[in-house]
């Protein structure tokens, strides 16, 4: 299942107001940035500009107070805390900001490196090859049937393949390397590369992992006949290296391959669970019909 | 997106803090200069990983008016925020891109006037 946030995160405040000292330019820096690198959210309150508003979530004000004020209650229901930073470098104020987030029973953020697909519903056709494609159970489809990503967390690090295999350059990686997969403004070129991709791996022989099982078959049928394993290997090998480079998928994904059986078997658990969805939608519009006025007698 | 017109804009700062595809000297200068710009801003560590765990303050950041989003490109920012089910409005978000923009350039867009005279102050 995706990461949501199950326990809450603590918005730190750098405070510099009324009844505190301010802080100095490179010491507010050095803080700011030791505790964004710790994965935190900060807000800079100044002496102009506004900033995003208070919702429920835990404060923590930090800053160097006349007199240290005690914790409360903010209006939004979530608590106020405070911290006198005053005389510690950012080291010192990581480690605090650390065990007021224990002591609050926030959530430590920062453990997992976000590497998952983006969609661009201005761009997406719902066509679905990414579901196919997926060997990861990423992609699922919404109560509408629309394409959505279900388990960002199942995404293998530094793999953009999906996004290769997109006709449409819907998918994006925001982490990634280079456009138009970063983000960056899709190009008639790069349109044009993607369906190359696509049209390589038809090339192959329908898709790629129809290439692959072909291909493994006629290695297995070759090391039977002629009883050369290191020819089937090489083979292989051949393959998964065409694949690889052309999708840019990395070693590690390569090695955990599901069998094509698994693959088929998961496209045809998706592709039943759209048209359940499909139905039960129709199903619900059906219920869902507005009275006319002949159904009133009028 | 169409950029706010106001110059009261809210500004907030991706940190990008999980990769290193921002270069590194165009964040530092980016949240050197706004530290001392005397403005307040939102920091975010990285909102890939805040759309990631569908973080709830992300709603407090998309809402609240015209904004101005120091980050990546612009088509990524947006969809961050769709799919962490906290669209940016349609008007009067500016999303500034780090990645390819010089931190010169993404100041003056954040800060105007006080990005001018901040610099002149410095030399």
């Amino acid at each position: 299942m995706t990461k949501r946030l199950d326990a809450k995160r603590l918005r730190i405040v750098l405070y510099e107001g009324e009844g505190s000292t301010a802080i100095e330019d490179e010491q507010r820096l050095s803080t700011m940035t030791a505790l964004l690198e710790d994965g935190h959210q900060v807000t800079r309150s100044g002496s102009n500009g506004t900033v995003a508003t208070a919702d429920t979530s835990d404060h923590l004000f930090l800053g160097q107070f006349d007199e240290l004020p005690t914790a409360s209650k903010a209006v939004e229901g979530g608590e106020i805390r405070f911290a006198d930073i005053a005389g510690k470098d950012s080291a010192a104020i990581q480690e605090l900001v650390r065990s007021q987030v224990q002591e609050a029973n926030a959530e430590q953020p920062g453990e997992w490196k976000p590497w998952f697909p983006v969609i661009d519903y201005s761009r997406c056709t719902n066509c679905m090859q990414c579901l196919s494609f997926c060997l990861f159970g990423v992609y699922g489809v919404d109560d509408a049937s629309q394409i959505a990503v279900d388990n960002e967390d199942n995404c293998k690090t530094n793999c953009p393949a999906c996004s290769r295999v997109c006709p449409e350059a819907a998918i994006l990686f925001p982490k990634y390397k280079s456009g138009p997969i970063n983000g960056d403004v899709v190009r008639e070129e790069d349109l044009q590369r993607e369906s190359m991709k696509v049209d390589i791996s038809a090339l192959l022989g329908g898709d790629i992992y129809s290439a692959l099982r072909t291909r493994s078959k006629d290695a297995r049928e070759r090391f039977s006949t002629e009883r050369d394993e290191s020819k089937a290997l090489l083979e292989r090998k051949r393959c998964l290296k065409k694949l690889q480079k052309d999708l840019d998928i990395p070693d590690e994904v390569l090695m955990t391959l599901p069998s094509a059986g698994d693959i088929e078997e998961r496209a045809r658990r998706a592709r039943e669970k759209a048209e359940k969805r499909k139905a039960r939608s129709r199903t619900m519009q059906d219920q869902k019909k507005v009275t006319t006025e002949e159904d009133w007698g009028i | 997106m169409t950029p706010p017109e106001s110059k009261a804009a809210r500004i907030l700062y991706c940190h990008c803090a999980y990769a290193k595809v921002v270069p590194e000297e165009t964040k530092q200068k980016v949240l050197r200069e706004l530290n001392a710009s005397g403005v307040s801003f939102d920091a975010v560590a990285d909102l890939c990983e805040m759309s990631a765990r569908k973080d709830p303050a992300l709603q407090r950041l998309a809402s609240g008016g015209e904004t101005k989003i120091a980050a990546c490109f612009p088509r990524a920012v947006e969809w961050l925020f769709h799919a962490a089910g906290a669209p940016l409005a349609k008007a009067g978000v500016e999303v500034l891109n780090m990645r390819e923009d010089s931190a010169e350039d993404v100041l003056q867009a954040l800060l105007g006037e006080t990005a001018n005279k901040t610099s002149e102050a410095k030399s």
